[in-house]
């Protein structure tokens, strides 16, 4: 059972950080829909800097940059040049997929060396809990820690309101001075950055080898997410790891040899996903929470 | 400081060149990639650009390339000029197929042509169930059709591998996962030019597209539904003005272009595979979103679009196999060549100045 909990917990932690990163750049009024494609660069980069440093902390570092590194792309082509988010975003998936499916070709068979678990002295012997919590890799703690962060931020710091004030005003926040444009470039990086560490993490925790395309549609179900969540960070946990249990809910069905074809069972976090927006939608419908100006662009020369 | 100030009129100039600029700039950074692999620059772009005319049979196998990808990018014409983000069209190409080729294997041994005719209309009916879902999900909940279509994607590829190991598969297949060879009705034939015979796998299913074009090309710019799914797709508030159904024409575009998808499947597969297997579609579905903004929206632009795309995809096998390129490399070119025509709409929306800051 403690297994199991554990196992959930670590299959959530991808698409919780990509599903943070991308709640804070949507929270700015960037609808960046190239989430698959920046995990692909974190996982690929991480991967291929372990196999060369030997050090998985390398790896989380190097996956967070090719993060940052891709979506100023995405920044670059939507807000300075204002090219249309859908597209751009989607452009960006195919881009990152081929790009890393080039880079990760010599990689392919070579295993990397995983994330450490570190345990929490005294937390870590709690009865039931302790192992289940305290007794993991730093990036379990690090997105534990995020929540809580993009969260408080949100709430109470002057940075976060002025993230949500270009997000649902950009002409107000313009006027009262603040660059529309810088906030959405920083967020739509920080954004990247957690996509690549969401990225990052499924090599150097998950499954320690590349093929291409590993991501399996992760990034896209992120995105998913932070509207399930309604641009809650605590409900994005809850979120994640709902979606990290219907994922192993298939090793749970194959280990106990439940007799449905792998391929119905591999289908459930998709189908999931779109039961969960569609059942979201009913909640949405009375209160949109959703940034005002996502997905719109600024002009900024008034 | 560059300011952008929205034009009245849309420059119908920039409108035909960006599209040949972006090509062009995609191929300046190609090379540059081609460069930095340590690839030779112009052996490498004779192999993507100009190999594949460099035979007769290989000119016809770039129309075969390009059928598929043209005519699901005539359906997404439809979606997109909406602005509905149909990007599930792999996934609708593999629910028509699969219909289709369900339907053509319950009638072994028939020769009538009628069962490929069937086969269309029920080819074009799972491709439009498989994009009802995010249709009414969209027009009944207003649930994102961005996401639940390409989550479908997914579902279909998964579900095709299912039927194909499972129910379908041919017992005499040593194992594989093949369907039972389609009937004879079922193969769309290769075409035997006078004098020259067989080229390359030249079917007749390309013709199909000098049917649609046309007719797409009518019905966008000449009927009133056509000209409703403009209005609707540039400004929502117009639209509603003018009493358009917003979620009739939601609803009917992607049901199209969802239809159109599964016919491209089965003509795929009629005339290139004529049995199903796990893997019918290569991508087809992604890269037609690519191939209907590099035509503009336009059917005929999607033609010609199709043909560009489809000669890269044909010279970057080459070039695999002559230098050792790998084929990936098709897509860096995609994706970058997507974000050049999207930085071309902004110029033609916008001027572009550059002022002195104070």
């Amino acid at each position: 059972m403690e297994n199991l909990l554990i196992t959930i917990l670590l299959t959530s932690i991808p698409i919780l950080l990509a599903g943070l990163g991308e709640l804070v750049t949507e929270k700015s009024g960037v609808l960046n829909l190239g989430v698959e494609g920046m995990m692909l660069c974190g996982a690929v980069a991480a991967l291929g800097s372990v196999l060369i440093f030997g050090n998985p902390y390398i790896g989380i570092l190097f996956g967070a940059i090719a993060g940052i590194l891709i979506s100023t792309v995405f920044s670059f082509f939507t807000i300075t040049l204002m090219t249309n988010q859908v597209a751009t975003g989607l452009g960006l998936t195919i881009f990152a997929t081929a790009l890393t499916g080039l880079i990760g070709e010599p990689f392919v068979g070579k295993t990397a060396a995983s994330l450490p678990k570190l345990e929490i002295i005294f937390l870590s012997d709690i009865p039931y809990i302790g192992k289940v919590l305290f007794s993991n890799d730093i990036l379990v703690y690090f997105a534990i820690f995020l929540i809580f962060f993009i969260h408080f931020g949100f709430q109470n710091t002057k940075i976060g309101i002025i993230i949500r004030a270009v997000g649902d005003n950009h002409d107000s926040a313009h006027s009262i001075g603040y660059s529309v444009k810088l906030v959405r470039w920083i967020s739509t990086s920080f954004g990247g950055m957690c996509a690549g560490m969401g990225g990052a993490y499924i090599p150097l925790a998950l499954t320690p080898h590349w093929s291409e395309g590993m991501t399996a549609g992760k990034g896209w179900i992120a995105l998913a997410l932070v509207v399930f969540a309604s641009w809650m960070p605590i409900r994005l946990l809850i979120g994640a790891l709902i979606f990290g249990g219907i994922t192993i809910l298939q090793f749970v069905a194959q280990a106990r040899g439940w007799d449905v074809p792998s391929q119905f069972l591999n289908m459930l976090p998709y189908l999931a996903t779109i039961l969960a927006l569609a059942l979201i939608s009913f909640r949405l419908r009375h209160n949109n929470y959703a940034p005002a100006c996502l997905g719109k662009h600024f002009l900024g020369n008034k | 400081m560059i300011e952008f100030t929205p034009r009245k009129i849309q420059s119908s100039f920039w409108a035909i060149l960006s599209p040949i600029i972006s090509i062009g700039i995609t191929i300046f950074i190609g090379s540059l990639i081609f460069k930095m692999l340590s690839y030779p620059v112009m052996e490498s772009l004779y192999q993507v650009f100009v190999s594949p005319f460099s035979r007769p049979d290989r000119i016809a196998d770039i129309f075969v390339k390009a059928c598929p990808l043209i005519i699901i990018g005539l359906g997404l014409i439809f979606c997109f000029k909406a602005n509905i983000w149909n990007i599930g069209a792999e996934g609708q190409f593999i629910l028509g197929t699969l219909c289709a080729g369900s339907f053509a294997l319950l009638f072994p041994e028939t020769k009538t042509y009628m069962l490929l005719f069937s086969m269309f209309i029920i080819g074009f009916i799972g491709g439009a169930i498989w994009a009802s879902i995010p249709a009414i999900l969209k027009v009944r909940l207003n649930v994102n059709e961005i996401l639940v279509s390409l989550m479908l994607v997914y579902v279909a590829m998964l579900f095709i591998d299912f039927i194909v190991r499972g129910p379908l598969r041919d017992p005499m297949s040593f194992g594989f996962p093949l369907s039972k060879v389609y009937p004879d009705g079922a193969i769309i034939s290769k075409v035997d030019f006078p004098f020259i015979g067989f080229l390359g796998q030249f079917h007749y299913g390309i013709f199909i597209i000098l049917i649609l074009c046309p007719l797409i090309w009518l019905f966008i710019n000449k009927t009133l539904p056509g000209f409703q799914i403009k209005i609707f797709g540039s400004s929502t508030k117009a639209s509603e003005f003018a009493g358009f159904n917003k979620n009739k024409i939601t609803f009917y575009v992607l049901l199209v272009s969802g239809g159109l998808s599964g016919v491209a499947g089965v003509v795929e597969v009629s005339a290139n595979m004529g049995r199903l297997q796990p893997e019918v579609s290569f991508g087809y579905g992604f890269t037609a979103i690519i191939v209907a903004f590099l035509g503009r929206l336009n059917p005929y632009g999607v033609v010609i679009a199709g043909i560009i795309i489809a000669t890269a995809k044909l010279g970057a096998d080459n070039a695999q196999m002559v230098l050792g390129i790998p084929k990936v490399v098709t897509g860096i070119f995609e994706g970058m060549l997507l974000f050049f025509l999207l930085a071309g709409e902004t110029i033609q929306k916008y001027k572009i100045s550059i002022r002195k800051d104070n």
